[in-house]
């Protein structure tokens, strides 16, 4: 059996999970710590079902907390940005088109040395040892304790990334260093950005990386642990503690990915209803499809694979409005404003003086929490009038996703999925599937293990097959290399596109493979 | 001919100016404009921000006898290589001044104004990081009106303008100068050499009089990306159909919306040519019945577009519907965004739009030298408006 956890802003959530039976379901709040919440947790999972700590075979987390930091800008380490590629790209500096207010919580600091390479491996200009050890006491003046590396054409060759890393180490040894060919794709700002972003981050990894290593331990659970990463696949612990920012979208992913494995639907539209949000996204064939274009965290470009989600301000806490309500009495209307995580004290139901979603789905008779007879004075129509809003609403965001006129499946989770209806205007039917609230840490639960290659390959004439297929086998080398079971692996995507006005061929290739996780595995998640 | 709709902008129609603030309109209008090529405007936003930023507004200067004199002596200025590339080894702020400082040495004479030659893509904005530098004023036009893969496809080439004597120069320091027998000798050896400077290079070329100029450009493309920029902006704040907004400000048509069902792509004589299928319908239908499929033909630009009906494996019925010299244009269906044919991906769900080329394009020499013909295709061009059988 495995143990699923989602660490949420506001409820942490968990699961035991054996083969495909959820044996046991637990919701707890969210602390401030993150490990106290991870303990309770624990202890109300073992008390909804005993397990031995012996029979856990791995424990997997996924959370939402390091993009609150950074939305948040708090707990950033103050970090350096050191590119290698002059005498390129000197005049957009690392940091370019940063959030001055995202700067400042960071003590963004920029260097730019030589270094670099071509688009085909040739060198822009040789690394000089004496301008990396110059930059590196610099920093070390500032206070600098944590470094971003990043160098041009470092996913062609990471030799300059890797030389400077072992330069700084020697200068400044202890001090977190974050590789640029290690987080991001072809596209140097976008990948620097993703970097120094995780460079912000490492010391506070450092910190709940080891929390929630300690509450694992502490629960008497010698199983590895891993990491959601944005993609639906796992990391280990160490890889987590280097590199956060893989994490970063593994909520939706999750919460899409544990509707496929409850519903039992590898392709349907998954709407997520929380407390303040629904987000909607498309499952295709068990993965969630991810976003075409550039996404912007927290204002910084980047280049993640983030999934392709399109949020609408409808939750439980939303503020119901119109007609009845003693507004203004034009037409009804749900959100985007919500009274969020206090809606134990503001919804009417729970004594509180604000007609929010859940009152209304209240006095429907769809869900039972509260006081019901605090909503029971409520107009019909009204209530009536709010659900189709809501079902409309929704209606209309997936009939965007969806890439079909055939029918879509819809599955709805989480908590505040009481609120659909059973059915969406022009749509069809919606599943809410068991154990639906916890969607997310079931996901975490059932994640599993990728290898990725993303480089440009010369391609000769006649060569095309021969370099796929290596391409191909060298991705699934590397999802079994991070622990997924070979006879289970397979390749997911492949992207191929040629430099546009090259010749020789030179085409940028990009494999993906994900195969499920070897649960005794020892090696190590990437 | 598609009938123009009349652009509704309250906004004013030309800019006298080019701000840091106006920028970003017109990188999303040069995107549009790219048709799929010309590379991501992004890059070239930055460095144009940050060098009217640092040296203030850029003066724009419209094409006619009155603003510009005919003696002017204006200089073009713009990169060559791959898109690719320039996302990974950022184009430096200070090479597009250099390469027309290398030319106007090599000339003996100095520029007075600055000009582009392809408004689609970054290209449209790299002329005013050097103008700014050089404190010189951007002529109000281009010498496409759109993105082509070669240096040779402007309309100064038709008007007998030489491409050559042009600079090309790098970030290491490298500088050169061709003068060439023709025109397609100076794509052939600037071509060879962008390669060995790591596949981006900055070039200027077709140095020319204002009178030269007013005849052989194209007039007002950069206050037209501009309005389009600012109508894709306006529409989302006003919750506007954005793809609407654009076809009414260029007077295009919509053609087609549906989903991106099929990438294939291959690499011929250093291009990267590719085939993209979208399945939909045809602009009034539903895009989610797939009723029909558009298949768009691409080498770095869209080159053609051709519609089928689902049921028709064959493509025995396939009418071409829009080719090169127009305009076609892929963009976001939600956002009007315009998506590169590099970033064109399964899943996707976009609109194609076609924009009516400047008519001269049109003319004998203009469709020799950038009509379907040239790109390998055996069809006379399609128009806009018109539409014919593939042969």
């Amino acid at each position: 059996m495995h143990i699923g956890i989602d660490v949420g802003g506001t409820n942490t959530d968990a699961v035991l999970v054996e083969g495909s039976r959820v044996l046991a379901a637990v919701k707890t709040s969210t602390t401030e710590d993150v490990s106290s919440g991870i303990d309770a947790v624990l202890a109300a999972l073992a008390a909804a079902h005993r397990f031995g700590p012996a029979d856990v075979r791995a424990v997997m987390i996924g959370t939402t907390h390091f993009i609150n930091a950074l939305v948040e800008g708090r707990h950033l380490a103050p970090t350096a940005a050191l590119r290698l590629g002059l005498p390129a790209t000197a005049s957009l500096p690392p940091l370019v088109d940063w959030p001055e207010r995202l700067v400042a919580a960071c003590s963004g600091t920029p260097y730019l040395v030589h270094g670099g390479h071509e688009f085909d491996g040739r060198r822009i200009s040789d690394l000089r040892e004496a301008e990396v050890v110059a930059a590196a006491h610099d920093m070390a003046e500032r206070g600098i304790a944590s470094i971003a590396v990043s160098s041009v054409f470092s996913p062609v060759s990471a030799e300059f990334e890797e030389q400077a890393a072992a330069i700084i180490a020697r200068e400044l040894p202890g001090v977190p260093i974050s590789l640029s060919s290690q987080v991001g794709r072809v596209g140097l700002l976008e990948r620097e950005n993703a970097t120094v972003i995780n460079a912000a981050l490492r010391l506070l990894a450092d910190g709940v990386v080891a929390g929630l290593d300690a509450s694992v331990r502490r629960a008497g659970i010698s199983a590895p642990l891993y990491l959601s990463q944005n993609d639906g696949t796992l990391m280990d612990v160490e890889r987590a503690r280097a590199y956060p920012v893989a994490t970063f979208a593994s909520g939706p992913t999750n919460s899409m990915r544990g509707a496929a494995f409850l519903s039992g639907h590898g392709t349907c539209a998954v709407v997520d209803v929380g407390g303040t949000t629904a987000d909607i996204g498309m499952l295709v064939h068990g993965f969630p499809r991810e976003a075409t274009t550039e996404v912007e965290v927290a204002g910084i470009r980047t280049n993640f694979r983030m999934p392709d989600v399109l949020s609408i301000g409808i939750g439980g806490g939303s503020l119901v409005r119109g007609a009845g309500s003693g507004g203004s009495g034009g037409p009804v209307t749900v959100g985007p404003d919500s009274v969020g995580f206090r809606l134990t004290q503001r919804a009417l139901v729970f004594g509180g003086d604000v007609l929010t979603a859940t009152d209304v789905a209240v006095a429907a008779g769809l869900a039972d929490v509260g006081d019901a007879s605090l909503v029971a004075h409520l107009d019909r129509s009204l209530v009536d009038a709010a659900l189709a809003r809501i079902g409309a609403d929704v209606a209309e965001v997936v009939d965007r996703m969806r890439l079909s006129a055939e029918p879509v499946r819809v599955v709805a989770v989480g908590g505040g999925s009481i609120l659909l209806p059973e059915e969406l205007p022009g749509i069809g039917a919606v599943e809410r599937p068991e154990n639906h609230a916890v969607a997310n840490a079931i996901g975490a639960a059932i994640a599993q293990v990728g290898g990725e290659v993303d480089r440009v390959f010369a391609v000769a004439p006649g060569q095309r097959d021969a370099v796929l297929d290596a391409a191909k086998s060298e991705a699934v080398d590397r999802a079994v290399a991070a622990g997924a079971d070979r006879a289970s692996t397979q390749v997911v995507d492949v992207d191929e596109v040629p430099m546009a006005y090259l010749p020789g061929g030179a085409t940028r290739i990009r494999v993906r493979a994900v195969g499920d996780l070897v649960l005794d595995a020892l090696a190590g998640a990437r | 001919m598609s009938p123009s709709v009349s652009p509704a902008v309250s906004a004013p129609a030309v800019l006298a100016e080019l701000r840091a603030e106006d920028v970003p309109d017109v990188a999303a209008g040069a995107a549009v404009l790219g048709t799929g090529g010309g590379g991501d405007p992004y890059i070239a936003a930055l460095l144009a921000r940050a060098a009217l930023l640092e040296h203030g507004p850029v003066p724009i200067v419209p094409l006619e006898r009155g603003a510009l004199a005919d003696d002017a002596a204006v200089y073009s200025v713009g990169m060559m290589g791959a898109p690719t590339v320039m996302v990974e080894k950022l184009p430096p702020a200070e090479q597009p001044a250099q390469a027309i400082r290398v030319l106007a040495r090599y000339r003996g004479l100095e520029p007075s104004h600055v000009a582009c030659l392809e408004i689609g893509g970054l290209n449209a904005l790299l002329p005013f990081v050097a103008a700014a530098q050089l404190g010189l004023p951007v002529l109000d036009g281009d010498g496409m009106g759109r993105a082509f893969p070669e240096v040779q496809m402007v309309l100064p080439t038709t008007y007998g303008v030489a491409t050559t004597p042009m600079s090309i120069t790098d970030e290491k320091g490298n500088g050169g100068i061709f003068d060439t027998a023709t025109p397609l000798w100076a794509e052939r050896l600037a071509r060879t050499a962008t390669v060995e400077m790591g596949c981006s290079a900055t070039i200027s070329l077709y140095p020319m009089t204002g009178q030269q100029a007013r005849t052989s450009l194209i007039p007002g493309t950069v206050s037209l990306c501009a309005r389009i920029g600012r109508r894709l902006r306006t529409a989302r704040a006003e919750h506007l159909d954005p793809v609407a907004e654009v076809v009414d400000e260029v007077g295009g048509r919509e053609l087609f919306a549906g989903t991106v069902v099929d990438v294939a792509r291959r690499t011929e004589t250093g291009f990267a040519r590719g085939t993209a299928t979208v399945a939909g319908a045809p602009t009034g239908g539903d895009p989610a019945a797939r009723t029909h499929s558009a298949r768009l033909e691409f080498q770095n630009e869209h080159l053609l577009v051709a519609l089928r009906e689902a049921a028709d494996t064959t493509g025995e019925g396939e009418q071409l519907l829009v080719t090169v010299p127009d305009l076609i244009c892929v963009l976001e269906a939600d956002t009007g965004q315009a998506v590169t044919t590099e970033k064109l991906r399964y899943g996707q769900r976009v609109r194609v739009i076609a924009i009516p080329a400047d008519p001269r394009w049109h003319s004998e020499a203009g469709v020799a030298l950038v009509g379907p013909r040239y790109f390998g295709y055996d069809t006379d061009p399609v128009r806009v408006a018109g539409a014919g059988a593939v042969r």
